[in-house]
This record gives structure tokens, sequence and C-alpha cells, in this order.
């Protein structure tokens, strides 16, 4: 089936990051020609591993090897001359530069020492044209959005031409269409004889493009299987352990609908903003979740952020508990009593050299105003205790909260806001990019929240998720609302559909 | 005080070592007129004023901002509190010169509160913002002045850098004093948090309700005024008002002062204590280029060594160079967790700021 030598070889691999072991004997064989899942939980140690490999963190015991030859990469750039390029979660780009400078930066074409510019948005182009990314080469990459950014890091990490492709959460932020396109580029690469490895949370997208997979958990190995050889039943056991039972309940969670005649705690009327959003009603219910579902771009973070004046609406009014509110920025909305986790958590949620309590505390601090401090046995007794029930780990509030995994940080976001007891939550992705076991206790979190009473706005890429927690949905399409969807209507399918038709073909 | 030791202290204790090996008497401290006098005693006086806006431009940094204006501020409050006492029916009253001490003080609040317009309400980036005060303050100083020299006698007014509280400088005294005020609020306070958060992350801040724009505004006000008391003092010791030499790059020795105490240029993290530490560092440097008798010309090179030297010792890959040397060559130290060896973390932030 597969050659005899696998291309790259990690062997009992152990990193520790102080008293933390990270990795512990852990090993790795990729084969040429073939999509090896690296599966785990957050923590499991699947971002370390990578980063053994590539040269970012040194290995404290066990060695790697490329084609049979010991190697021990000083950093990123040495493993990528040596093949082995990597395409991280988050995309690590500059907004600011165009899409060729991008996609060659580093390595752009000379001519007499100097950059040859027509030479390198001509290879960019040609970059571009073989993801089938219809970009302009020279337009500045922050204007995309942050799907087609990913795909502008994954054309940039085949630019070189690669024995090795590292895919960290490539498709975190892909719609379904952009991850078909991803994954013909994965398999064509496949066939050329290149060795994957793909990291995502995405189960059926393991299951779709995976040939091998290799299972940590909590940074040891559990073990590696053919995809074809391993249940999903068997998968996500062999991820979580014996946190299994979480997962069962989830079954049973969606809370009891919301009375109608309830007097809707969050009201919005032909709320918009000119070329994010057009008009949007919008009713919320204590103790009601209304999802809002859609493609990237269908304008449902855009909705959110108005909610929440995170950006400024040009129309349409506001209230809250049956008062009217001027939204003008998040101060006035927090005022109110609504609440916010924005999606792009690393830009615009975690302030990552502040530790875990200071991230916790921070919107009741500002709420509180810089005068009046929390009394730090207070915010001990809150930060000790929201560890606690949101299983945040490491359970320790002195830890920075950049170094806890992307589920962590969401949880300490998430309890940024708990404790400030909000009347409106709106959790903009709040699941994205973070593994199974995190993404139970999350959406556990919000049925919960929701039987508490809070009203609650929900966005996820995940149309099961949404359809799952969700009360009522709000189908988003091209920038406006096409159909509000409730008890009996809200499922799959038809949701699936009112994304594809805007409800035209339909009904 | 533990954050004290923490800090690179050796600079500061190898220049004073160079001192006493070059001077013995160095060390020595001495009661005259119910006031201490030695070189010491002397690097704490005539540090005070490059102390007093080294402080105000740790917050302002820690607020992703920088602060150029400074130096001009120091020239335009002495410039004010000068040519009012000296304007004033009786340019020796005590009365004159407390008016004018509180004009060159109201004045600073009006610059600070012009930076932070600038850079909280407008969004300009602070080092053109604060360029602008930078550039024009000095040339308001000498319309002040009408470009002259402004002499002063007024005992009130120069007791601010002469007279001494309990033998100790009144200089000193201040600014040991707003020291320990700035300590005391930051922590008692949810102000030092709040600065951090803004300078680490200015979006997550403002979505986490914040009120990032009056956090900066207190800022800038803060470090203009720190800016005027330090003019107050340098005018005080002179008698008089200097529109074009006093606190002349006093903003770059500031921001050394800072950098020095470990305070990254890229905003968030701060420390109050490294940046006294930094102050004394660079006023104790100036000194011994004075006692150690280092001829005028090659001083400003001598300082300049010193600095390299200084910075060179605390980069991470030189201390990671020496500190594998010092254990006989095995292997890399553990590498931070996140960071992949990157030689400036600073880049890395600012780069996403904006």
């Amino acid at each position: 089936m597969h050659p005899p030598r696998p291309l790259v070889e990690m062997l009992g691999i152990s990193v520790a990051f102080g008293p933390v072991q990270a990795l512990d004997s852990v090993d790795l064989r990729l084969y040429p020609g073939e999509v090896h899942a690296l599966m785990g939980e957050n923590g499991a140690g699947k971002s370390t591993l990578i980063k053994a490999l590539t040269g970012v963190h040194p290995v404290d015991a066990g060695e790697i090897r490329v084609n049979g030859e010991p190697v021990a990469f000083s950093g990123p750039a040495a493993a990528q001359a040596a093949g082995i390029s990597t395409v991280y979660q988050e995309v690590n780009l500059c907004p600011n530069l165009s899409v060729a400078e991008n996609l060659l930066l580093g390595r752009e074409p000379r001519r007499a020492g100097r950059i040859d510019w027509r030479g390198a948005r001509r290879r960019a182009a040609e970059v571009l044209g073989r993801l089938h990314l219809d970009l302009d080469p020279s337009s500045p990459l922050g204007a995309h959005p942050i799907a087609q950014q990913q795909l502008v890091a994954i054309a940039r990490a085949v630019e070189v031409d690669a024995r090795v492709l590292v895919l960290d959460e490539p498709t975190s932020s892909l719609d379904a269409s952009e991850v078909e396109e991803l994954f013909r580029v994965i398999r064509r690469l496949r066939d050329d004889g290149v060795a994957i490895l793909f990291v995502s949370h995405f189960l059926e997208q393991v299951y779709a493009i995976s040939d091998r997979m290799t299972v940590l958990r909590n940074g040891r190995l559990v073990g590696e299987h053919r995809t074809a050889e391993l249940s999903r039943r068997q998968l996500v056991s062999a991820m979580v352990g014996r946190e299994l039972e979480v997962l069962d309940r989830l079954d049973h969670a969606p809370a009891a609908p919301a009375d109608d005649e309830d007097p809707p705690v969050l009201s919005a009327v032909g709320l918009g903003r000119a070329g994010a959003i057009e008009p949007v009603d919008l009713d919320v219910r204590p103790g009601e979740v209304v999802g809002l579902a859609g493609l990237l771009g269908s304008g449902r973070t855009e909705l959110a952020r108005l909610l929440f004046g995170a950006d400024r609406a040009d129309r349409g009014e506001i209230s809250v508990a049956g008062r009217a509110v001027r939204i003008r920025n998040p101060r006035s909305a927090i005022d109110a009593g609504i609440a916010f986790t924005p999606e792009d958590r690393k830009a615009a949620g975690v302030v990552g050299d502040l530790t875990v309590r200071d991230n916790i505390v921070l919107a009741m601090q500002a709420s509180r105003g810089w005068m009046r401090r929390i009394p730090r046995r207070r915010q001990d007794e809150l930060a000790r205790r929201w560890i606690e029930l949101l299983d945040i780990r490491p359970a320790d509030p002195d830890a920075l909260l950049r170094n806890l995994s992307g589920g962590n940080q969401q949880k300490v976001l998430l309890a940024r806001w708990l404790i400030t007891q909000p009347k409106v939550l709106i959790l903009d992705e709040p699941t994205r990019g973070i593994d199974v076991g995190a993404k139970a206790q999350i959406q556990a979190l919000v049925a919960e929240q929701a039987r508490d009473g809070t009203a609650i706005v929900f966005i996820s890429a995940e149309l099961d998720e949404v359809v799952r927690l969700s009360d009522r949905v709000l189908v988003l399409r091209d920038r406006r609302p096409v159909a509000q969807l409730a008890g009996d209507d809200v499922d799959t399918d038809h949701v699936m559909e009112l994304i594809a038709t805007g409800g035209e073909a339909g009904a | 005080m533990r954050e004290l030791l923490r800090k690179p202290i050796w600079p500061l204790v190898a220049l004073l070592l160079l001192n006493l090996a070059v001077t013995p008497s160095f060390f020595a401290v001495r009661v005259q007129d119910g006031r201490l006098y030695g070189s010491l005693v002397d690097i704490l006086h005539n540090g005070a004023p490059l102390a007093l806006t080294a402080l105000g431009m740790t917050l302002v940094i820690a607020t992703r901002g920088i602060d150029l204006s400074v130096g001009a501020v120091v020239a335009i409050a002495g410039a004010v509190a000068c040519s009012w006492i000296a304007a004033s029916p009786d340019p020796a009253s005590p009365g004159a010169a407390l008016t004018g001490i509180v004009l060159a003080l109201g004045l600073a609040v009006v610059l600070g509160a012009w930076n932070g317009f600038l850079v909280a309400r407008l969004g300009i980036q602070p080092i053109i913002a604060t360029l602008v005060l930078m550039t024009a303050g000095r040339g308001l100083a000498q319309l002040v002045t009408d470009g002259q020299i402004v002499t002063v006698n007024n005992d009130t007014f120069s007791g601010i850098s002469g007279s001494a509280l309990f033998t100790v400088p009144v200089t000193v005294v201040v600014a040991a004093a707003v020291y320990a005020l700035v300590a005391l609020v930051t922590r008692r306070t949810a102000l030092g948090t709040l600065v951090e958060a803004v300078g680490i992350n200015p979006e997550a801040s403002r979505l986490a309700g914040v009120r990032s724009r009056s956090i900066v505004w207190t800022v800038y006000v803060f470090s203009a005024l720190c800016a005027a008391v330090a003019g107050l003092m340098i005018s005080a010791n002179v008698h008089a008002a200097d529109a074009n030499n006093a606190g002349l790059w006093l903003e770059l020795d500031a921001i050394l002062a800072v950098v020095i105490g470990g305070t990254s240029l890229a905003g968030g993290r701060y420390s109050i204590a490294g940046t006294l530490l930094g102050a004394l560092t660079i006023q104790a440097l100036t000194t011994t280029i004075y006692s150690v008798g280092i001829p005028p010309e090659v001083s400003l090179v001598f300082k300049a060594v010193v600095v390299i030297l200084v910075f060179l010792a605390q980069a991470p890959k030189v201390r990671a160079l020496l500190a594998r040397r010092r254990r006989g060559g095995s292997g890399p130290p553990p590498a931070a967790p996140t960071t992949p060896a990157a030689p400036a973390p600073a880049a890395e932030t600012t780069g996403s700021g904006r």
C-alpha cells in the first residue's frame, strides 16, 4: 500500500514548558501520498507536536527523521527549506500588504538584486489560479474576508514545492464550497506524493479527506489508525476519554422554548448599516436562544456587531427590556445589559499578556470604572469559581491568557461576560476552532444560561450546532434577512435550503 | 522592592562602583546648611526631572503611545512661570511664584489634553500627534519669553530646586512622592490593569467596555504634568527660563529610561520601578562623565557605548548565548512557549496594532 519508509518519522518526542509536560513520548509517521489527520482535544498537544516538527519548539527528548535522516530544525525557515510547509490555525499574514506580497513574502523573485514586481504578480496569479482563487494579486489582503485570507495562507504554503504540508485547522473559517475547493487541492497534492498532516475539529472533514490518523490525549499518544478502520464513535471516545457523557448530555440540550407572550428583552427594528447589512427586525425573549444562520459574509457577524455597538448602526432602533436605548459604542451596549464575544478571538477578545484572572474580571472592572477596583479577594473568588465552573485549564488564575489553548481562551471570554450577568448574550462563533470536549461544554453552557433566563443570540458556521441550540433561527443571505424559523421548522435541511436559495425556490 | 531587584540594577551598580574606584569619597554624604550634599545626592537631585518625565512617559508607552512633546513642555512650563514672575508687580513675592507655578501646571494640563485629543479622539498616531507639540511647543516657549532668557530672583520659586525638607532636597522629595503616588494609585485602583489592557489589545479592551479614550487622555495629561513639574525644577535650579535649551532632548532620555527599565515600546506591561532605575542609571552616567573626567568631546560616545552595552546585555539572544556558554554549550535554553524565537517581540505586536 504505502512505501515501506515514512517520509517523516517523529519518535518518542517529549516537550515540556516549565513544569507542564506538553508532549510525552509521542510518535508520528507521515507517508508520502497520504493525508494524515492529527486528532485530539485542545491541549492534547497537537499544536506543540506540529511546532516541534517545524522547529518552532526545541524537543526535550526524541528524534525527528526526514527521509530516514535525523534532523533538528532551528526554526520554521529551516523546516521549510527541507520541504516542510505549515499553515497555522489563525491567519498569520500581513493584512496591510497585497495578496501577491503575502504570497511571496521573503521569497520574492529578484532581478539584479531588486524585487521583480511584475514577476511577483505573475507568479502570484499562477499560484492563485492553481487554487482557483479569484483574487486580484495587487489588492490588499485585509480587504478580503477571513476565509479568503486563509486560502491565501494555504496558497502561500503550496507556493514552495513542499514535500510535507502541515495544515493546522485550515478549514475553521471556510464554508462548505471553500472546504471542497481546499480538499481538491489537498487531493491533488496528495496524488503528487506530498505527505499532508491535517488538523481539524470537524470530524466529517477528517473522514472525508484523511487516509490515516494519529490520536493524542493529554500530551500522550493514544494510537495510530487507518481512517477506514476507526468509527466516529471510537475516534471521539479515543480523543475525549471518559468525558464522553458530556456529548451524550448534549443530545437533549434544547431549552424549553420561551413563552411567546413574554415581552422581548432585546428588540431591534429596522437595524442596519449601509454596506454591512440591510435593515433587520429581531426580537429575543428572556430564556430564548435565537440563532443567526448564514454563510460567511451573509451579514450574521455584521448584525451581531451592530447589536453590541461594535460598529455603529446608521438606521433602526434598539430597545432593551422595553426601553429604547441608543447604542453608540460597546460601552453603552454593556450599560444596557448586552454582552458580546467576537468572532475573531485573538484580535478582539483575548488580552493575551494579562492573566486569566485579569481577563475574567475585565468587563466587570471596566463597568465599575478604574476608581472602584474589584477587591483582590473578590477577584480571586470569581476567578476560582469560574475556572472551576467552566473547567478552564490550566486551572491557574495567574497564567497568562495567551498561553492557554483556543478553547480555554474562549471559556475565559465567556466567564468575562457571565460574571456581569448580562440580559442579552451575543456569541459570535464561540465554538470556532475548538475541540469536541470544549465545544460540548460551551454548548451546554449556552443552554444552561438560556434556562436561567438570559436572552441569547448565537452564531455559528456549523448549522447543526445552530439548529440544535436555537429556539428560533434567523436566516441571512447576502447581507439581508431571508426568513425566521421557529419551533418544528427549525431543522438543518430547511435552513440549508433557505441559505442556498434565499427561500425563492422553497416554500 | 522585590520588583526592583528583578530589574537590571547592575548597570547602575557598575557605574557607581566605577566612580568609587576613581573617587574614593564618592559615596560620602554630608549635611551642610540643613541640606544633604554629596555625589549620590546630586544624582538623585539632578535626576529628579528626568525621573518624573520618564514616569509620565511610562504610562503613555504602556497604552501603546509615546510622548515626544515632554521636552517642549519642560521649556513651556519654565517660560510661563518665569515670565509671569518677572512681569508681576513684585517679582520677589511668594504670591507671584505660586501663581506662576499654578499657571504653568494649568497650561500643562491643557497641552496634555491637546495630545490626548489628537491621539484618543482623532486617532492620530501618537508619534505624529506629539511631534506637533514637540516642534511647536518650543516656539511657543520662545514666544512667551520673547526669545530672551528670562531670569528671576524669587526665593519661593528657587526653593523648588534649592530648598530641603528634613535635609532631603525638595526635588527628590517631590519626585519620590509622585512615584509613590503613582505606584499606589495604579496598584490600589484598576488604572494599572486597564492601562495595560488598552496597551496589549485596544480592540479587545474596547469590546470589553473599557473606556480606553479617557484612559489614553488621562495618561497624556499626566505625562504633560510630570514634564511641567520637571520644567519648574530645571528653571528654578538656574533661576531662569531658557526656551531654547531647557529640556532639550529630554524626551529621548525619558524614552531611554523607560526602555532600560524593561517596559516594551509595543505597549502593555510596564514597570514603574524599572523606569526609576532607568532614569537613575542615565543620571549616574551623566555624573560619571564629569566625575571620571571623560573629555567633553567624547562624552556622547562614552554614553552611547554604555547604553549599547546595557541593551546588548538585556537582549534575549545575547542572554541565551551567554547562558549557553556558561553551561558549556549544551543545547539552547527552553524557548518561550509562544514566540518563535522572535528577536523583537515588539515588532509582532505593533504590526497588528495600527
